[in-house]
């Protein structure tokens, strides 16, 4: 009883959002099925609520990593601390809130395994996102990181699969100083470091051209460094193929962000207040899956009715 | 102009500047000091973003509005862009250390040698500025054809690059991955096999599977492609088998767009609650 009277408002929240979303989807079959006509925005303001109401009243899902998420997660797990690992930000902001938390994740987990990151980027629009990571990650939950010695910013530089040619050879070539214009010699990072292949790691965020193809074609595979990738949902399938000779593991959408965050979490339990960005967006993706589903569901039963009375073929 | 047109756009009008001076009020508590700034860039995040989602609706002057400055600002900001971040960022650097330090570059001197006091590599720079201007002769009626020889190196090289990692990543690596062991990687004989069988996603029966998923699936695949032959019995069977197999691909592709489309809108939506609206946390 007294856990009944414990139910949070934001509970009460989430059974009022299911039954206005799935009471509404009954209605819509109901409708369907009398040959009514159902306007394409009634669809939307489906999909909007199915979004917005976990965002408001949060329903959180536990997430446990794949296979091919834990083939990332294991890689920088078991590196000896000190391994140099390479982060490029191939992305925008309309991609970022799926693959920034997947930055921010595998960036928190190497610094705190002791591995040093070189972040740069093959977009300019990543070079800011980039900083946006340095600034919500790196700096407040990292103090202790030094500048240089833990970590660099080499930035953005133009010139997209021929920046990854040459740096596969050479990394002063292409990057003659830092993102701050401090030249890559003085950078005790970069002392023993001339070329990609002296990395332990390469991990390529992002979903778009160039992006974590250009590197597994252009770095990983002639270089034969490691390589893991975190992408868009949207092109996660093409990389499929690469795993798991080419690529140690993939990180596809927010689901891989999710699982990444969620398995950084359970063993790292002084991260367990971290910001899950991609925990958080398990709930309206579910949700917004479920609707999907219905209708789905609803279009093939009206379909198939048609189809028996004679309608369409 | 429609009296509705003047009406509605006054009153989104009245409700842009009310969410500004209400939006700059709350930044003002914080330490933030560009709180009128901050404030209105909220505010056109939060009026551009609702702009382009009421093309759901219909097609209206505010979409219209706000995909034009969207067109404009992106060609601004990639032709700016392109000048810092390529000609400045990348060409001046090998052609002169006077205009390096002029546009507080570092110059890159290369080691290429010199001849008659000059850097080889200041010279050889100087072609990518004369195929640049080459490009430009585009705009011209006239001469628009001298473009197109830049234009053939540009994919001539592109080809040469992209055709070798293709072929060893993309078709060569590919072609051994299909390779794979039918009875998984250590098969020690059937009694140790059903000794250790079990369900795990790394054991020796999931592993088999896998394997034969591929190896079926690559097969059938090829043959539903395979035109040369009428596809009936059991080549026409296994046809059937390799559509199924591209419906399932598709069909896993199409889950993810849809996962990668929800995401983009759990982002707007969180920006338009958390950022403008303020109601969580």
């Amino acid at each position: 009883m007294n856990n009944f009277l414990l139910i949070s408002l934001s509970d009460i929240g989430v059974i009022i959002s299911l039954i206005v979303i799935f009471g509404g989807l009954l209605w819509l079959l109901i409708r369907s099925i009398k040959a009514k006509e159902v306007d394409r925005r009634i669809i939307f303001i489906f999909i909007f609520v199915a979004v917005a109401a976990p965002i408001l009243f949060p329903i959180t899902f536990q997430e446990s990593a794949t296979e091919v998420v834990k083939g990332v997660y294991d890689k920088i797990e078991n590196l000896p601390a000190g391994s140099k690992i390479l982060i490029s930000f191939d992305f925008d902001p309309a991609m970022a809130p799926e693959v920034q938390p997947m930055a921010n994740a595998i960036s928190a987990h190497a610094l705190e395994k002791g591995h040093k990151i070189i972040f740069m980027s093959l977009w300019a629009t990543g070079q800011a996102l980039l900083s946006q990571t340095l600034e919500t990650v790196v700096l407040p939950q990292f103090p202790e990181k030094e500048e240089f010695v833990d970590y660099v910013n080499i930035g953005y530089k133009a010139g997209n699969e021929g920046v990854l040619n040459v740096i596969v050879a050479d990394f002063r070539q292409m990057f003659p100083t830092d993102v701050n214009s401090v030249p890559l010699d003085s950078i005790p990072l970069f002392y023993n470091l001339k070329s990609c292949k002296d990395l332990d790691m390469i991990v390529s965020i992002g979903g778009g051209k160039p992006g974590p193809k250009e590197w597994v074609l252009f770095v990983g595979d002639p270089g034969n460094i490691p390589m893991g990738v975190g992408v868009a949902a949207v092109v996660a399938p093409q990389l499929y193929p690469y795993y798991p000779k080419q690529v140690v593991g993939i990180l596809g959408g927010v689901k891989g962000a999710a699982e990444y965050e969620s398995e950084f979490v359970k063993n790292y339990s002084k991260f367990e207040n971290m910001d899950t960005p991609g925990l958080r967006m398990m709930g309206p993706q579910t949700l917004a899956h479920m609707v999907i589903m219905c209708f789905i569901i609803i279009g093939n039963v009206i379909f198939f009715r048609s189809r028996r009375k004679g309608g369409a073929k | 102009m429609k009296k509705t047109a003047i009406i509605v756009t006054a009153v989104v009008m009245g409700l842009f500047i009310l969410s500004w001076v209400l939006k700059a009020n709350a930044v003002s508590a914080t330490a933030e000091s560009n709180y009128i700034l901050r404030g209105f860039l909220v505010t056109i995040a939060a009026f551009l973003t609702l702009s382009v989602l009421s093309f759901l609706y219909k097609d209206n002057p505010f979409y219209k509005f706000a995909e034009h400055l969207f067109v404009g600002i992106s060609a601004a900001f990639w032709m700016c862009l392109g000048f810092w971040s390529t000609i400045v960022g990348n060409l001046i650097p090998r052609i002169s250390e006077g205009l390096s330090n002029a546009f507080k570059v570092p110059y890159i001197g290369g080691d290429w040698g010199n001849v008659l006091g000059i850097d080889i590599m200041n010279v050889v720079f100087i072609f990518p500025i004369i195929f640049g201007v080459m490009l430009i002769m585009r705009l011209s009626s006239n001469y628009g054809w001298i473009s197109r020889w830049p234009l053939a190196l540009i994919v001539g090289t592109t080809a040469g690059l992209n055709f070798v990692r293709y072929l060893q990543s993309d078709f060569i690596q590919q072609v051994s991955s299909t390779f794979v062991p039918l009875l998984g990687n250590n098969w020690t004989g059937f009694g140790d096999f059903l000794s250790n069988l079990s369900l795990d996603a790394s054991g020796q029966l999931v592993l088999i599977l896998a394997n034969w998923v591929i190896f079926i699936g690559v097969f059938c695949g090829l043959i539903y492609f395979f035109f040369s032959k009428e596809h009936t019995g059991a080549f026409g069977k296994a046809s059937r088998v390799g559509i199924w197999i591209l419906m399932i691909t598709f069909g896993a592709s199409f889950g993810y767009t849809v996962m990668g489309r929800i995401s983009l809108l759990v982002g707007r939506i969180t920006f338009l609650f958390k950022d403008w609206l303020e109601i969580i946390s």
